[in-house]
């Protein structure tokens, strides 16, 4: 991870460093965002919707998520005859691994020998938002190598969708970027030592937010994976663990979305007296609240409202709040 | 610098085995039977009617087309946003005369109706 760097490690250090990262962050995620963010979700939406959730494996359902993975492990695996099956099956690790890739420039907190980080990249942002809209590529393969029309559909609308909103996402990152003058997220998070970025751009935070939502296919941009109307979107034909490694990748991604905002937003690691880690799992886990809390607030866009909002509201609006921002500075800075 | 996207490609390869890791667990435990239905596409019960590789809306198209543009255009303000606050006045003005021309860009695609959902 990001110690201290000493003068040139040997080459199997540096190697090991990377493997026993690369398997932390992997870990951490498949159980801190799917298990648990699946568990969480389940047992908000019952909250919000005056049920009770999951509740009898384990003490108030907290296996549910395990159980659940057992049972997708024993599975059965199936292929559709008409289905491209290299595609289709490698759809299945693109997913995840996009998501997952988002991970390696996100700081964690901080730590006496340096910021917790798999890798500071000096373009951080511009890598998070490549990495952040590989996803589109697995889904589309997806959608595309199932040889299903519902599939078919929930792919080429993610295309579009995520597409549309990457843009407004992009000039959100660019405001902050240039506020903080470098890409690196770790600076980013330096330069919020006083004020968050939220507070300086709250439309641009919100643009972002916004933006987020939509790249994760969630509701009310859910249109990918639509269940009244498109079965399951593009996961439709997979079964067992297939499945499961799409919905690893799915909160995978939105738990990248939601660190990605704390960090450039809400100061990432920083706030009094708790340890910095800390301070970053409740900032992401209020914003995962905030993501679930907007899915049983609003209903489904149609997909002309949809991409009217990214290209006639958000686009507009992000463009002008940066030659806003921009003039700011340079008058400022004057 | 090269040490840095070392540390990403050894991500991304253990990544991809660490993802397929359950893959080969299922395909070591999960049961296997064969009847020939079960490999039919799902369409809702009914046997499917054609493929699904047939022709669909071009408008997905037109959006990804659009998207291009539009992206190409954004990759250039990253590096006009870092190096913004040392450049001084002249990179604002730039800048502005470069998002005229992105935005006189949107305007057109609005004006043509290539945004519009039909």
């Amino acid at each position: 991870m990001g110690l201290a760097e000493a003068a040139a490690l040997p080459w199997y250090v540096e190697l090991w460093r990377a493997i026993a990262g690369t398997v932390l962050i992997f870990s951490g995620v498949a159980v801190v965002a799917a298990m648990f963010g699946v568990l969480l979700e389940r047992k908000i939406s019952g909250w919000m919707q005056s049920r009770l959730g999951p509740k009898h494996v384990g003490p108030q359902g907290l296996l549910q998520t395990i159980a659940d993975t057992i049972k997708l492990l024993q599975k059965e695996n199936i292929v559709p005859r008409n289905a491209d099956a290299t595609i289709f099956a490698s759809a299945v690790l693109v997913v995840p691994l996009a998501a997952l890739l988002d991970y390696v420039v996100i700081p964690f907190g901080t730590t006496r020998w340096g910021p917790l980080i798999f890798r500071d990249l000096n373009i951080g942002v511009l890598y998070f938002a490549a990495t952040s809209s590989l996803v589109v590529v697995g889904i589309l393969m997806a959608g595309w190598g199932s040889n299903n029309k519902y599939a078919l559909i929930g792919g080429l609308r993610s295309a579009s969708q995520m597409v549309s909103y990457e843009i407004p996402m992009g000039l959100a990152l660019i405001t902050v970027a240039m506020l903080a003058g470098s890409l690196s997220t770790v600076k980013i998070v330096d330069a919020q030592a006083g004020w968050w970025y939220a507070v300086e751009q709250p439309l641009a935070f919100l643009i972002f937010l916004i933006a987020a939502v939509a790249e994760v296919n969630r509701v009310p941009f859910d249109l990918v994976e639509a269940e009244s109307e498109l079965v399951a979107g593009y996961f439709s034909e997979y079964t067992g663990m297939r499945f499961a490694l799409f919905q690893l990748g799915e909160y995978g991604e939105m738990f990248a979305m939601a660190a990605m905002a704390v960090t450039l937003f809400l100061g990432g690691w920083r706030g009094p007296v708790l340890p910095p880690v800390l301070w970053f799992v409740i900032k992401l886990y209020a914003l995962i609240f905030v993501f679930m809390w907007v899915r049983w607030t609003y209903p489904r866009f149609r997909i002309d409202q949809l991409l009217n909002f990214a290209w006639k509201v958000l686009i507009p609006v992000g463009l002008l709040n940066l030659v806003v921002t921009a003039f700011f500075v340079m008058v400022v800075h004057r | 610098m090269l040490l840095d996207w070392g540390y990403v490609a050894i991500f991304a390869i253990v990544g991809t085995l660490l993802a397929a890791m359950p893959l080969l667990v299922i395909w070591l435990i999960s049961p296997r039977s064969d009847y020939p239905q079960k490999f039919e596409t799902y369409e809702s019960g009914v046997p499917a009617i054609g493929q699904a590789w047939a022709q669909f809306n071009v408008r997905y198209y037109l959006f990804s087309l659009v998207f291009v543009v539009f992206d190409v255009e954004i990759i250039y303000l990253y590096p006009w946003a870092v190096v913004y606050r040392k450049a001084g006045p002249v990179a604002f003005y730039d800048m502005l005369v470069f998002l005229a021309i992105l935005t006189l860009g949107l305007v057109y695609a609005w004006r043509k109706g290539a945004l519009e959902w039909v």
